[in-house]
């Protein structure tokens, strides 16, 4: 049996950046420690040598010609962006 | 009332000129206004443009001057596509149309209406939409089931002639079933993900919510088809899935998977189910029993699976591009994390740390390589099974609709719901869920669905069956 899932859920808010209030973060560590133990339904099969499925309807290795093609303009994908200047996204800034 | 008809009977008063495409639109907006505050299946509908739209309608095309209404996370050039969030509500406008709007709109149709959604399709209930309730059109104190709920509860409730959905493990197929409607969800890669925000980009896939089953053969034939800018559309040749309609389906060979047929399962649903099952055979189909041996593990693959590729696909919510950027943020890592967590509501957040939690060093083969090697024995089944019979049936859901606030607490019990319709999402499956009788549930005649599952790329006989059935009613 596997042991009781203990996740260390500041840790793993960090890394999905997401800040968590302290009761959010008692409450999704249960519910998720909850989660986890029932996906150990998993553990339960024997899956060695099993070939991982990762679409239903593998379709591989889609290739086009390498061809300029119509794509958005500027104005489109400018067009939903938060705060602009000159004809770019801006973002606080990053380099000293 | 023209937002009660079906889109063949449009389609005959159209041709036939006793109708306008002006005249359907006014209708279905006159419909939206009188019963959209008590429903709350539409989050934005903007009568103006799909006016100007009815006016330059070609009504010699197949779908020419009808209006179809759109679950909100479907791009639509110039109006909004919030997936029911706040990370989008505030200040979103489509830029361009999705592959499946661009098909519609080849046919004739006119994109007309936004509908509610768990946020970012994450819920059965719609419940988890952060802008607004939903009721079940057959119950108001009831949910009508979700990810799609609104697109169910727009066809349902008469406030849209037909709608599109999305289903990653049973979204357009379970609210259906719980409103009372038809919906299927075509084999994944049919119709292009082009401009569908992503949830689980392995398991997604767009289909109709319509009020008949030659509704959604009608709607799939100008939904279907290649886009080259989804890399997982299949470039295969689309039937005219109507030609399937009215055949007989005797001899046809119907399987019923042992493993779903348990306890848990609403009485009334059961009761419903297997006089359907009766009358399919009263029809001449051959109804056999099935083995999916590895069903059991369907649901747990499925909260590997999608949490983790939504919380890839949802790392692109930063604040940058486009979405809510907080206004307090001092430095870029600050408005990363602050305006994700200002934008995002509980249900998302607490998927996006599961996944990320199961893609994190070290989990990843435990979690995520593991599930999908589970994902290849559910799969084999059902390749198995279609060995010997032609489709699969069962119930959508094992209940009707809750009532609103019933599962609020306990994300696991709502997933568990879901136990009929994801593992159809996992092998690629064409899955329909037509009505099949109602149950009384404290006065109140609550819809129950039947789900008919077929062999990839096989939506015709899904069709085929589901159409027989709905007819000898």
């Amino acid at each position: 049996m596997p042991e009781a899932h203990q996740i260390d859920i500041h840790h793993v808010a960090k890394l999905a950046r997401l800040t968590l209030t302290d009761e959010e973060a008692t409450r999704y560590e249960s519910q998720l420690n909850g989660i986890l133990t029932y996906i150990d339904t998993l553990t339960r099969y024997n899956l060695d040598g099993v070939e991982p499925t990762a679409h239903a309807m593998p379709v591989y290795d889609v290739l086009r010609a390498d061809e300029p093609r119509p794509g958005f303009t500027q104005e489109q994908a400018l067009s939903n962006a938060p705060k602009r200047f000159a004809d770019q996204i801006q973002i606080p800034k990053v380099i000293e | 009332m023209l937002a009660s008809s079906t889109i063949a009977a449009l389609r005959k008063g159209l041709t036939a000129g006793e109708i306008t495409p002006r005249d359907i639109v006014l209708d279905v907006a006159k419909s939206i206004e009188a019963g959209n505050a008590e429903i709350g299946a539409y989050l934005s509908w903007d009568v103006e443009a799909a006016l100007a739209e009815a006016d330059r309608a070609d009504i010699t095309k197949p779908l020419g001057g009808i209006p179809i209404a759109v679950k909100d996370n479907m791009n639509v050039t110039g109006q909004p596509c919030t997936c029911g969030s706040r990370i989008l509500a505030e200040n979103y406008t489509a830029p361009y149309d999705a592959g499946a709007i661009q098909k519609l709109r080849a046919g004739g149709a006119i994109p007309f209406g936004r509908l509610n959604m768990d946020e970012f399709a994450m819920g059965s209930s719609t419940e988890n939409s952060a802008l607004g309730i939903t009721r079940n059109p057959r119950d108001l104190s009831r949910v009508p089931g979700g990810s799609s709920g609104g697109s169910a509860a727009a066809v349902a409730g008469d406030l849209a002639v037909a709608a599109l959905g999305s289903d990653t493990g049973g979204s357009i197929r379970q609210p259906a079933a719980l409103c009372g409607c038809v919906g299927i969800k075509p084999t994944y890669g049919r119709v292009s993900r082009y401009g569908l925000v992503a949830f689980a980009s392995s398991l997604d896939q767009i289909g109709p919510l319509t009020k008949t089953v030659e509704d959604s053969a009608l709607l799939l034939n100008h939904l279907c088809g290649y886009d080259a800018h989804d890399s997982t559309s299949l470039n295969v040749e689309v039937p005219d899935f109507t030609a399937a309609l009215g055949r007989d389906i005797k001899g046809l060979r119907i399987g019923l998977p042992k493993e779903y047929y348990i306890d848990g399962i609403h009485p009334g649903v059961s009761a419903s189910v297997q006089a359907a099952i009766r009358q399919l055979e009263s029809l001449g189909a051959i109804i056999e029993e099935i083995s999916l041996p590895h069903t059991e593990l369907g649901v747990a693959t499925y909260y590997v699976l999608a949490p983790a590729e939504a919380s890839a696909n949802l790392a692109r919510f930063d604040g940058v591009r486009y979405g809510h950027r907080s206004s307090s943020a001092g430095d870029l890592l600050e408005q990363y994390t602050k305006s994700r967590s200002e934008g995002f509501g509980p249900e998302v957040k607490r998927r996006i740390l599961l996944g990320t939690y199961m893609l994190s060093s070290g989990y990843y083969d435990a979690y995520y390589i593991r599930a999908q090697k589970a994902r290849t024995l559910i799969r084999n089944d059902f390749t198995e099974a279609f060995k010997k019979v032609d489709v699969i049936l069962s119930p959508t859901s094992p209940t009707p609709a809750h009532k609103l606030g019933e599962l609020k607490d306990n994300p696991l019990a709502a997933y568990l719901e879901d136990v009929f319709t994801i593992p159809v999402n996992l092998a690629g499956l064409p899955g329909i869920s037509l009505p099949c009788g109602t149950v009384e549930v404290e006065g109140k005649a609550l819809p129950v669905g039947l789900q008919i599952v077929g062999k990839a790329l096989d939506e015709a006989t899904v069709l085929r069956v589901a159409h027989a059935y709905e007819q000898s009613r």
